[in-house]
């Protein structure tokens, strides 16, 4: 007999995959897989991002002001070492107290006042530049910490989808040496993550390319 | 509790199949050959970091920002359209409270940005930029005009077929999503690399379908696009070293 539904899921399901939503199962009448519909194709940013993701406090992952605020900068370049101006690089990160702003942050949200944790940047001339605050260590779920870090994401024409990489900050050796992320790497790659000290916070250059590559990662 | 409690159980967000999602780079699109990164990804798993995400959302939308249609105190030019549609996760739940941004060309195939100069027109009321906010059920619209083809220099005689970007935060770091949405049968998908650069078995799912129901009579078309963002394989609580939920 044909199984009739009248699920909208179902229209949108890959008619090619037999666990899609609606399929009926014998026995125990509760679905035991996950249902499936499939993701939405990811396109390039292109070269007209501005129009749409342009955020007068973009920059901003803490308030102006804040105490402790430092400045997260650095030069984007392609595979010839050529600066990459009209890219953009979003930051997210936890608190100082190695919180985030986040529901799902099983601890409670951070409270520390003004902090986003989230921060936009434009490349003009190449270069991103996000005011935060340092971010504190944070739990890796197995009772252990992970070392100060910042998720960021590097979207560009040029890119179909965005390159995912983190930073890491160099005045935290201890912590980097016992990093779970860091440590599954080959030594000789793991600078490229590490960001150096300046006057106003910190800096590390992004090489989508080159001897140099960045780690970039799939999450 | 007890120290045990530190073991988090975190969600895991499911990863798209390759042949299903876009890869960084493609060969007919000039520009990714110096760009996207040569080497093999490494695998990050998802720890507190990529399972939290920037929660954004009316904070970031002004009054009118739906309606592109209306600008600088006039009417833009064009085939009024309305796109709609649901935001939710692989796993078909919505994502309600999700901020959508999208930008685009005018009707004559021209965005209002300074390296784009082609002789089209500029359109004094159109700046070609919409934010809205999914409501309780992962809904969105906005009224906007069907932006136009344009030539760009990938190759001889390129042209883009129409379409609009979006840009999705959804509720994690792992959820976040930067597309372009396209418009059906458009005569220009065969020879454009961005568009192929989508494997074969996901093309239909970047194209908008036109929905005669939802058009608002002696007013405007209406195109419906849903988007899937990816879903997490469990929902997060705490166990102790015995499994039990704490």
């Amino acid at each position: 007999m044909a199984f009739e539904h009248d699920s909208p899921l179902v229209q949108d399901a890959d008619e090619t995959n037999e666990r899609r939503p609606g399929t009926p199962r014998r026995g125990t009448g509760f679905l035991d897989e996950p249902l499936t519909l499939r993701t939405t194709p990811s396109a390039t940013v292109g070269p007209y991002l501005a129009i749409g993701l342009t955020w007068p406090d973009g920059a901003d992952a803490v308030a102006p002001g804040t105490a402790g605020e430092i400045w997260l900068r650095g030069t984007v370049r392609d595979g010839n070492g050529d600066v990459v101006p009209d890219a953009m690089v979003e930051t997210w990160q936890a608190d100082p107290d190695g919180r985030f702003a986040h529901p799902d942050d099983p601890r409670g949200s951070a409270t520390t006042p003004g902090f986003r944790g989230f921060g936009r940047s434009a490349t003009p001339g190449g270069e991103f530049a996000v005011r935060t605050l340092k971010p504190g260590p944070v739990p890796d779920g197995e009772g252990g910490l992970q070392a100060p870090h910042v998720d960021v994401s590097v979207f560009a024409r040029g890119l179909l989808d965005r390159v995912v990489t983190r930073i890491y900050f160099a005045d935290e050796a201890g912590a980097n040496a016992t990093d779970p992320v860091l440590a599954a790497l080959p030594e000789d790659r793991r600078a490229t993550l590490v960001a150096q000290r300046t006057e106003d916070g910190y800096r590390l250059d992004i090489n989508l390319q080159g001897d140099a590559e960045t780690v970039f990662f799939a999450v | 509790m007890t120290g045990t409690t530190s073991r988090l159980v975190l969600p895991r967000y499911l990863q798209e199949q390759d042949g299903q999602r876009t890869p960084v780079a493609f060969d007919g699109y000039r520009s990714t050959g110096l760009r996207a990164p040569l080497r093999t990804p490494v695998d990050l798993p998802h720890r507190l970091t990529e399972i939290t995400g920037p929660v954004l959302g009316e904070d970031r939308v002004t009054a009118g920002d739906a309606d592109l249609t209306l600008r600088a105190g006039g009417e833009a030019q064009g085939q009024r359209i309305i796109v709609f549609g649901r935001v939710l996760d692989s796993g078909g739940r919505p994502v309600p409270g999700a901020l959508l941004e999208i930008w685009q060309a005018n009707a004559a195939g021209r965005y209002r940005h300074v390296v784009d100069n082609w002789p089209a027109p500029l359109d004094p009321h159109f700046d070609g930029l919409g934010r809205v906010v999914t409501d309780s059920l992962g809904r969105y619209e906005f009224t906007t005009v069907k932006p136009g083809a344009y030539p760009w220099g990938n190759h001889h005689n390129a042209w883009r077929p129409a379409h609009i970007h979006f840009s999705l935060f959804g509720q994690a770091f792992t959820q976040r999503l930067v597309t372009q949405m396209y418009f059906p049968d458009d005569p220009l998908f065969g020879q454009d690399p961005i568009f192929n650069a989508i494997p074969p078995a996901a093309r239909h799912r970047a194209v908008a379908g036109f929905d005669l129901g939802r058009t608002q009579p002696d007013w405007a078309l209406a195109f419906e696009w849903d988007i899937v963002l990816r879903g997490t394989e469990q929902t997060p609580f705490e166990t102790d070293d015995d499994g039990d939920v704490a």
